[in-house]
């Protein structure tokens, strides 16, 4: 999977996790997303897109699964609960939260990446229209 | 009503990958239309490191390339990640400088946390860990040479994230030539001076032999009892001085004809612009 070529990561018959069409079932939605195009569907547009995107959950789940072997199933799932936890404990979806429980679990309070210099959301140009970000959390949108 | 963002669109921190595919399409309306795409500024360098008898010393030079033109011709190569590690850069100017101070901040939030000095071992983990992530799309290699508690390390870190530790390490452009230096002259445990020339040999075979590096030589030196950061160690690239001057004295030609034409000028138009002194 971890491979340089971006025409390879094509031949991948594992679905691909967060890209294509966002609608529900898997159609386009082109009244929010507008129209589509096959090729920005399918082929990553950068070689390094699909690794950060997923980097976080891979950590995650190579850590989760570690924790698991050496410690039994209890530690993961007592982790995971705190997490689910304080996930839960955020702002409304269109205000920006500090995420400052989260950080302490997964340890990021104690680590500068490129996440915390480039693109912070806290300094965003542009925020949701409230009324829609929180029908989208809540499902109705 | 101002611009908002999708819910699906919600970005996090950290790279932004929207530009890509435009990107893309504007590097192949370049190539057709035959004008170059902006390139990054890459350091051009030639940067060593060895451990000699009481710690390590590190050598860098001290140009900057765009390309074919010197961007900055005395800018830093070597840069403090903790109080005895240091690091020098090669490769792209900006990935290599911001490589350093992500670094330079993590080993700090580290000793912090741990309340120790840091380990040069640690410091190169962190550091291949980073670049391994981004595939080598940081494109930065950078030396790493410190002295900790268990003694002076030396290591070379490549931009897709392999590492080396050796008593010697050379990198960036300038690196066969500084390296044939140390594989002539490298002894175990040299005493400080002996050292400090032949990294300085090393830098200044890079400053000569390689287009890349120029101008002066950047040596830091580590131990047990501290770092000091020698800048402008030397300048082996300065200009002579002219002993005499070499003008020839007047009246050395000798004049064999001489003809006078006077010009005859009228004063036809006047006019006068005050100029604005406010």
């Amino acid at each position: 999977m971890n491979t340089l070529d971006v025409r390879s990561q094509l031949k991948d018959s594992v679905p691909v996790a967060g890209f294509g069409p966002h609608g529900s079932y898997g159609l386009q939605d082109s009244l929010r997303t507008g129209f589509t195009s096959i090729k920005n569907e399918l082929i990553p547009s950068h070689s390094l897109e699909l690794s950060e995107k997923n980097f976080q959950v891979n950590q995650d789940k190579m850590n989760m699964s570690t924790l698991r072997n050496i410690q039994g199933i209890h530690a993961p799932l007592k982790l995971k609960m705190e997490l689910k936890a304080a996930t839960q404990i955020q702002r409304l979806p269109f205000l920006p939260s500090s995420h400052l429980a989260l950080d302490t679990l997964r340890g990021s309070d104690e680590t500068i990446g490129f996440d915390d210099i480039l693109n912070d959301p806290n300094q965003s140009e542009v925020m949701g229209e409230p009324h829609m970000m929180v029908e989208y959390k809540l499902g109705v949108l | 009503m101002f611009p908002c963002l999708n819910p699906s669109d919600v970005q996090d921190g950290g790279f932004s990958f929207n530009n890509c595919s435009r990107n893309a399409a504007l590097e192949s309306s370049f190539s057709e239309s035959s004008s170059k795409p902006p390139k990054a500024r890459k350091t051009g360098t030639t940067i060593a490191g060895i451990v000699f008898k009481d710690g390590v010393i590190l050598g860098a030079d001290t140009r900057a390339t765009d390309d074919m033109v010197v961007a900055d011709k005395n800018c830093v190569k070597i840069h403090c990640i903790a109080p005895k590690i240091y690091c020098c850069g090669a490769g792209v100017a900006a990935d290599a400088q911001i490589t350093k101070q992500i670094l330079a901040s993590n080993v700090e939030l580290h000793t912090l946390n741990t309340g120790r000095p840091p380990l040069v071992a640690m410091v190169t983990r962190t550091l291949k860990q980073m670049l391994f992530r981004y595939r080598g799309q940081v494109n930065s290699s950078l030396i790493v040479g410190g002295v900790d508690v268990d003694g002076a390390h030396l290591y070379s870190v490549y931009p897709h994230g392999s590492y080396d530790k050796l008593p010697f390490v050379t990198l960036g452009s300038g690196a066969e030539a500084a390296v044939s230096v140390f594989e002539d002259r490298f002894k175990p445990n040299m005493e400080l001076e002996e050292g400090k020339q032949l990294v300085r040999d090393a830098i200044a075979a890079g400053i000569f032999c390689d287009l890349g590096s120029g101008s002066n030589v950047d040596l830091c030196v580590i131990t047990q009892a501290g770092a000091s950061f020698l800048r402008g160690f030397d300048k082996p690239t300065t200009k002579g001085r002219r002993e005499g001057s070499y003008m020839y004295k007047p009246g050395t030609t000798a004049v064999l004809t001489k003809t006078v034409t006077p010009f005859c000028l009228d004063v036809i138009d006047q006019s006068v612009h005050a100029m604005d002194t406010k």
